[in-house]
């Protein structure tokens, strides 16, 4: 069976810098991956490339084994990538509701229908008011995105992911700037969703105890190689890793 | 949901004030022959009519799609001349009139679509840049194209026997009221209106509709979530364009005449603007206010000042200060008051305050 995921040789060039330099990566159901690196390492462009908002200079990506480096992000989207960003990025005007029930109908592939109502799809309003219970914002369906706090903000984007159901999670740095009582909603969910099995779950992070809690698997991308890929206890605890988080050499 | 909801697409006004507006215009309009009578009153309400659909369909585009296009008279003039060339060249009456309608319609939305994929993945300056330059173009070629379009004098034309002033629908007026041509024109052009009005409030408020608010939310995010953004915003333009082409089909019937200042003109782009800012953008209701405060100004503001200015005419400086040639200095103080005190709009400002 091809692996769920997989990037060969994935390359991007912003001018002369190479943000991310031929990363070669298979992820499989039921993994969660931690990709760790200090700031700046290529993660989050990594992700990009992944999942569409970005094209590469070289390399390609493959998703059930077939290329898709050649479509974009919505085509992506639809064949089972789920995006939750780092940078909050919502629909600020629109209600927490209407934030997940476009991911709904999305994922329901609702696509062109112009003259049904929206209101008349219940079945899509009762699934994204069952995203919003699972990250526990569900009594805010009404309020407008932009007024949340940052921590709640946080988790419509993870309800936004959820409703997508996708086959392949992709979080990055879901729990940056949440207070320390929030986290563990985030956290429960995350291993709900790793319960469930099955999922590919790419986790990008910079916490070392949310790392070692959650994840099956660590990478290690540089400058953007990729510079160590195993098991979390190990790879945590090895010099370039200590290297890229301390920028010093730990004595040998 | 209601009937009452479900009749306009479970969409409120929001807010008390905007339904009581919205309710007297809607009244205002359905009984406007009675109401109103007198050719001037009739036709301003015709005007308001027409001008609801064009601004509500521009609407679609600026305040649902966040679409800047400066091409949207391009459309609604191009609906006008569809009914009006077949019209000066002798085609029947009523062919012409459902023939154009359609046919416009139809070469306004594939135009407006073919400029959409063109130029809709330049950022959005850029489109809004290209939309002008195709607008001037348009602009240009009705005024040169003349055996067609009959060039800066436009065409003026008959209409069927039966929306002229002669015909007699009963031979006695009626509460008041000749049952004439002219009340048919206008009930005809009113029924279009309001079919067209309650088309584009199931548009808005379809799945499709949702899709275009979070395009213009957050495209980024609109497109990782698996939205074709440039398939949405193609079908967007047509639609509107569409729309704006019914609508300049109708003016060209209201006016028996089509030329470059009834339908083509950036004046009209300009109000266009103008009433779906002051209206509130994103309301659908908003514009249709909007629409009736900018045609109303521009019937009534004249004699309106020509009345103050004579009311004061023995005190000093008020009578040139309202002096009916003013009425655009007027017109702008009244926009920059409108602008001022309702930021978003009379029905976005009225929704925020109620939120």
């Amino acid at each position: 069976m091809p692996p769920a995921l997989e990037t060969r040789g994935l390359t991007i060039r912003f001018g002369g810098q190479v943000a991310v330099d031929q990363v070669s990566c298979a992820f499989h159901p039921g993994t969660l991956t931690a990709i760790v690196g200090p700031n700046g390492a290529g993660k989050t462009t990594y992700f990009n490339l992944i999942s569409g908002q970005l094209r590469p200079s070289a390399g390609s990506v493959h998703l059930r084994g077939q290329d898709v480096s050649r479509l974009g992000a919505p085509m992506r989207a639809r064949l089972g990538m789920g995006r939750a960003f780092q940078l909050t990025n919502l629909f600020p005007d629109l209600s927490v509701l209407e934030n997940v029930r476009l991911a709904v109908q999305a994922q329901s592939g609702v696509f062109l229908r112009f003259l049904s109502l929206a209101a008349d799809r219940t079945d899509l309003t009762d699934r994204a008011m069952a995203a919003l219970r699972r990250v526990r914002l569900d009594d805010r369906a009404a309020t407008p995105a932009a007024v949340l706090s940052h921590g709640d903000q946080r988790k419509l984007e993870v309800a936004i992911l959820l409703a997508l159901e996708p086959d392949i999670f992709m979080f990055d740095e879901p729990t940056a700037g949440m207070s320390v009582d929030e986290v563990p909603v985030i956290l429960d969910l995350i291993e709900s969703i790793k319960a469930e099995g099955g999922k590919t779950i790419l986790l990008v992070e910079h916490k070392m105890d949310v790392v070692r809690r959650l994840a099956d698997r660590v990478i290690v991308l540089h400058n953007g190689a990729l510079v160590a890929d195993g098991d979390p206890a190990e790879v945590v605890a090895s010099p370039i890793v200590q290297e890229a988080y301390l920028g010093v050499r730990p004595n040998a | 949901m209601r009937w009452t909801s479900r009749l306009i697409a479970g969409d409120r006004p929001g807010h008390p004030v905007a339904t009581a507006l919205v309710l007297a215009l809607l009244i205002g309009l359905a009984f406007a022959p009675f109401l109103f009578p007198g050719t001037k009153s009739m036709a301003a309400a015709s005007r308001i009519c027409i001008v609801i659909v064009l601004a509500a369909s521009y609407d679609i585009l600026l305040g649902y799609t966040g679409i800047v296009s400066f091409a949207h008279t391009m459309f609604f003039a191009i609906g006008a001349y569809a009914v009006a060339v077949p019209l000066a060249r002798g085609v029947e009456g009523w062919t012409a009139i459902i023939g154009g309608m359609f046919g416009g319609a139809v070469i306004a939305a594939v135009l407006a679509a073919l400029i959409a994929l063109l130029s809709l993945r330049v950022r959005r300056i850029f489109f809004s840049m290209i939309t002008l330059a195709v607008a001037s173009l348009a602009q240009i070629v009705a005024a040169q194209w003349r055996d067609v379009t009959g060039g800066e004098d436009g065409l003026t034309f008959a209409l069927p026997a039966a929306l002229g002033p002669a015909f007699r629908l009963l031979p006695e007026p009626f509460l008041g009221v000749r049952f004439d041509g002219r009340l048919i024109t206008y009930y005809l052009i009113f029924a279009v209106c309001l079919a067209l009005f309650w088309l584009m409030l199931r548009i808005v408020n379809s799945p499709f509709g949702r899709v275009l608010m979070a395009i213009r939310e957050n495209e980024f995010r609109a497109e990782a979530l698996g939205y074709r953004i440039v398939i949405y915003r193609t079908i967007a333009s047509a639609q509107a364009a569409a729309i704006a082409a019914v609508a300049g089909g109708l003016m060209a019937v209201l006016l028996r005449y089509n030329g470059p200042q009834s339908t083509l003109s950036f004046e009209i782009m300009v109000d266009i603007l103008l009433m779906v800012v002051i209206g509130g953008m994103g309301t659908l209701y908003g514009p249709a206010l909007g629409a009736t405060v900018i045609v109303l100004a521009q019937y009534y503001l004249r004699p309106g000042l020509q009345a103050l200015s004579e009311a004061t005419a023995a005190l000093p400086l008020l009578p040139q200060l309202f002096h009916p040639d003013r009425w655009l200095l007027w017109l702008g103080v009244l926009f920059i008051l409108i602008v001022y005190f309702l930021p978003a709009g009379i029905v976005g400002t009225l929704r925020r305050r109620r939120a």
